[in-house]
């Protein structure tokens, strides 16, 4: 034992003796020598005395509050066996940078100086290469011994960095550096006593001229302005109160769905407010000639025929002229004086071009969003550490109530147990019958699932085809017993639709999953399926014009209508759904089960119903205009309904939902099956699809595409010198090549930003082994250093 | 509002907004719901008093209940955000408003997972070793016999919390590995907020 003290001394010295890079074969002998020397001195004492190391270690640092990190308060040496080293070493420890980053003043200044300033020389992300320890270099200078005096110097040094940067940065820092208010508000003030001394400026790097301080003048106002906006834009939000009466209440789950269907009344806000502008009103402004209007019966609200056919709301309306065009003659026959002011409009272009970049807008703004939401929910390597995530992050501050409060920590403790539980039946896997049991148990699962979509959609099909019989017969019956037959096909579809996912839970349910988590994606798909496949069916019968309808004449008008009726009979539903799903169960658990438990407030299912009601208006856009308006009120009379219902019956659910996470999934799901489906529903309709003789925007014309292709005929026959602008459909748009040659771009992207993911993957890899290498370090010179004390000990 | 707003004088106000995350009307309204803690006689200075702990707890965003299932972090975000001498984690006007400031929407994720770590650490020895962890799943679990993990399970929990964030293996959490776990969860930063 007191061989080796000398024998370890040697070996560092060795090395740093060199002077030179050890090459590779060097290195090698060095590990292993390291290696042999720990396993010489490593036993199960080291780790006794490590642990004791640790605890003491606790004790002195105690004494150190955050303003004063370097008082070196003596330590009382505890009972057994002790050295003086032992204080010295625990002081060593306790002072250890990895242990008062967070606390001393002067480190943590200096290392916001030097974020900050390596902020302002760059422009875009640093390659990994540029990585630096600038952001330690003054901890380098903190020395064990350090007295106040030293400090003060530190802190000085500190102070004089701040100055050198310019007064913008300043405050910025300022306002990001982790002090108390009052020490920042010292520092402020100490800042600005010693930038007013003019013996400082010429320290300081800010350049005396006055175009310079001219120029930090207007930052600075330019900054309190944008504040002082931000703030009113802050206030001025919509429903502000009420979403943080939902998250105080019921913490970041429900919250979401409230904030997908504010983003979704936004979307529509938009869709709405564009076709007003550039059809809706014009349309109202320059009304066609209308025969015999039909009587208005409060009944139009429900089926959308009957007085509505031939109003704003459906595309029958809309004509397919240039709308105040001087060369027609006027109708009364006077000689009224031509207006100066006379702007001819061409409808059906206005028609075709807005609905296109109505859904042009929305694809980027969707675009934006999943982008937006997957930089702030997908990290690299963020598949482990579950356990960990939940138990620092799991705690939601914003919930206040008590019983909320009661409810969240019993919520965490299942969580925990549940994730325990996991990982003990990971660490034992499941025996061999038992994991063919759970195999075929899913996979009955899933084939009941599938075959009641089947079923789901061979029902709607069978029965709109004896609706269409139906009206048939009821065309000579009375009118109510007419709008009955309309009324039938939605009905049968939203029933379907509020039912199955009743029916999917139990499944669930019965199918006992391995994870929560699992279970949601699991029921998200199956309901989205069933919604997706039956609003297929759908599309295929508005498009091949079986449609139970009123007005053979414009079919258009009739797939319109059909729509509104399915929009309003998905509202009635969810009302229904909400009235019986979550009021009447909780009377029945209270009053008949005596329980205290209320319904779980469904996200997902709500969500997928906001989504497939999305669907639906993306749609009938084309077919009836004023359908992003009937969303908004929609959606918003649903706000308030759901947000009372959930008030008064609902408790927060206990399953685990990621926030992020899942609101992340959930605007991916808005994108690709429901818009994305419109998108291609609503383009097969422009491109391919004739348009009725008599009615419409279009009558007439072979596709609606053709408007366009006539647009550009003629503007190319009015001036030959914009011929190139005929180039632009036909080679770009109709020609195919175009597109795969986009397609192949894009997989290109694709495919390099995951090779730039996996070295990213194995750069963290090789960082954290490289961490793990230097406590193991620390740990080696903490054994050597005790044990060359004890050595001394001995000798003296 | 208008009243207070006339109390705190604008230099000071514009100061604060500065140096906090929060804008004027939080202020404001920070104000207001701090001088309703003080007795009449002390409202018309409360930028200087400093008010004890007791009083902060009555708050309702901190407040406990007879039941005893409040906030369970309360004594440790008073004992963080008090800037008394004395120890006694009364807590004034300022301090008040860097709690807001902190756990407000505009701040930093940077700034939270520093005041995190600092709430998390019940021994203030500047790391999270396994007592600090055990401490902290106890708050989260809540005071009841039955909420509570058994100890075996609070060990494994202990050992997996460990074996998944201690990268350097020293049996504790330092500030940087706390800060690598919060940023792979994107859901601290909607988490760690307390509106007034």
């Amino acid at each position: 034992m007191s061989r080796l003290p000398t024998v370890t001394l040697r070996v560092p010295e060795n090395t740093e003796s060199d002077g030179r890079e050890p090459s590779p074969d060097n290195e090698g002998a060095l590990h292993s020598s390291f290696c042999q020397l720990i396993e010489e001195q490593s036993s199960l004492v080291a780790g006794a005395i490590e642990m004791e190391l640790q605890e003491r270690g606790r004790e002195p640092s105690a004494l150190l509050p955050p303003p004063h990190p370097m008082a070196t308060t003596g330590l009382e040496p505890e009972q057994g066996e002790q050295h003086p080293g032992y204080a010295t070493t625990l002081r060593i420890l306790a002072n250890m940078p990895s242990r008062t980053i967070g606390r001393s003043r002067g480190a943590i200044l200096s290392q916001y100086y030097n974020r900050t300033a390596r902020l302002r020389r760059r422009s875009s992300r640093p390659s990994l290469q540029q990585l630096s320890l600038t952001a330690r270099s003054s901890l380098r200078h903190y020395d064990l011994e350090s007295d106040p005096a030293h400090s003060t110097l530190a802190d000085k040094q500190s102070l004089l960095e701040l100055l050198s940067l310019p007064p913008a940065q300043r405050s910025h820092m300022l306002l990001e550096v982790p002090l108390s208010l009052e020490e920042k508000r010292s520092l402020r003030r100490q800042l600005s006593q010693k930038r007013s001394t003019p013996g400082l400026r010429a320290h300081s790097a800010d350049p005396t001229s006055p175009c310079a301080w001219c120029q930090d003048c207007i930052v600075l106002g330019c900054r309190t302005f944008w504040y002082r906006f931000l703030a009113l834009v802050h206030t001025a939000q919509p429903w502000h109160y009420a979403l943080k009466q939902i998250g105080g209440r019921f913490g970041s789950s429900v919250l979401s769905y409230f904030l997908f269907l504010k983003m979704l009344l936004m979307l529509n806000i938009f869709s709405f407010l564009l076709l007003l502008v550039f059809v809706v009103a014009l349309q109202a402004a320059y009304p066609p000639a209308v025969a015999s209007p039909r009587p208005f019966t409060g009944l139009e609200f429900l089926t959308g025929a009957g007085s509505f056919t031939h109003s704003l709301l459906y595309y029958g309306y809309y004509s397919n002229t240039t709308l105040n065009d001087p060369s027609a003659s006027s109708p009364s026959g006077n000689t009224s004086p031509p207006r100066a002011t006379q702007l001819p409009y061409n409808m059906p272009l206005a028609y075709v071009f807005t609905i296109g970049a109505s859904f042009f807008a929305t694809c980027i703004l969707l675009m934006y969003s999943i982008y937006h939401s997957f930089g702030k929910s997908y990290h690299v390597g963020s598949s482990t550490g579950v356990l960990a995530i939940k138990v620092f992050c799991a705690w939601d501050f914003k919930v206040v109530q008590r019983r909320s409060v009661k409810l969240q920590s019993e919520n965490i403790c299942t969580q925990l147990k549940e994730l325990l539980a996991e990982q003990r039946l990971r660490s034992c896997p499941l025996s061999l019958p038992q994991r063919l049991r759970h195999i075929t148990v899913l996979l009955l699962a899933w084939l009941l699932a599938l075959g009641t979509v089947l079923g789901c959609v061979v029902a709607v099909h069978y029965f709109s085809e004896h609706m269409h019989v139906q009206e048939q017969g009821a065309a000579a019956g009375s009118a109510w017993q007419q709008e009955g037959v309309l009324l039938a096909l939605p009905l049968i579809v939203s029933l379907l639709n509020t039912l199955m996912p009743h029916f999917y839970n139990l499944l669930a349910a019965w199918e006992k999953q391995d994870s929560p988590g699992a279970e949601v994606y699991v029921a998200i798909c199956r309901n989205l399926l069933l919604k997706m496949v039956v609003l297929g069916l759908l599309c295929y019968q508005w498009l091949s014009r079986r449609v139970v309808c009123s007005a053979k004449e414009c079919w258009e008008t009739c797939v319109g209508q059909d729509l509104y009726r399915f929009v309003v009979m998905d509202f009635i539903f969810t009302l229904l759904d909400t009235g019986f799903g979550e009021l009447l169960w909780r009377l029945i658990l209270e009053k008949k089960l005596k329980s205290k438990q209320k319904p779980e407030f469904d996200i997902a299912r709500n969500v997928l119903e906001l989504i497939y009601g999305q669907t639906l208006t993306w749609l009938g856009v084309l077919f009836a205009p004023l359908l992003p308006a009937v969303q908004v009120l929609k959606l918003l009379l649903l706000f308030y309904i759901k947000k009372t219902s959930l008030m008064q019956n609902c408790q927060s659910p206990s399953k685990p939902w990621q926030a992020s996470h899942m609101s992340t999934v959930f605007i991916t799901l808005l994108f690709f099956p429901s818009f994305l489906g419109a998108a291609v529903f609503v383009s097969y309709t422009i491109w391919s699809v004739k348009p009725s003789e008599t009615c419409g925007p279009f009558q007439g014309l072979q596709t609606i595409y053709q408007t366009l292709k006539v647009w550009v005929e003629l503007l190319e026959e009015s001036n030959p010198n914009i011929a190139w602008f005929s180039w632009i459909p036909q080679y770009l748009v109709e020609n195919t090549i175009f597109l795969f040659f986009l397609t192949g771009v894009v997989l290109a992207i694709i495919y390099l930003n995951i090779h730039v993911l996996r070295g990213q993957h194995r750069i963290i890899r090789l960082l954290e082994e490289q961490i793990a290498n230097e406590g193991e370090d620390k740990r080696f010179l903490i054994r050597k250093i005790r044990s060359i004390y004890e050595h001394k000990e001995h000798c003296a | 509002m208008g009243g207070s707003s006339s109390l705190l004088p604008q230099e000071a106000l514009g100061e604060y907004q500065e140096l906090t995350f929060l804008n004027k009307q939080e202020i404001l309204l920070a104000y207001k719901r701090f001088s309703e803690l003080l007795p009449r006689e002390q409202r018309e200075n409360a930028c200087s008093v400093r008010v004890p702990k007791s009083q902060i707890l009555t708050l309702p965003e901190l407040r406990p209940s007879p039941s005893r299932q409040a906030n369970p972090f309360q004594h440790r975000i008073c004992h963080v955000f008090s800037t008394s001498e004395d120890g006694d984690d009364s807590m004034s006007f300022e301090d008040f408003l860097d709690m807001l400031s902190v756990f407000s929407d505009a701040a930093t994720s940077d700034i939270k997972s520093r005041y995190a770590f600092r709430i998390f650490d019940f021994d203030d020895d500047g790391v999270l070793d396994g007592k600090d962890l055990e401490k902290l799943v106890n708050c989260l679990t809540g005071q009841g016999e039955e909420a509570r993990l058994s100890s075996i399970e609070m060990e494994q929990l202990i050992r997996n919390v460990l074996e998944e964030s201690d990268i350097d293996k020293d049996g504790t959490i330092n500030l940087s590995e706390f800060q690598h776990v919060i940023s792979r969860s994107p859901d601290f930063v909607s988490s760690f907020k307390i509106v007034l």
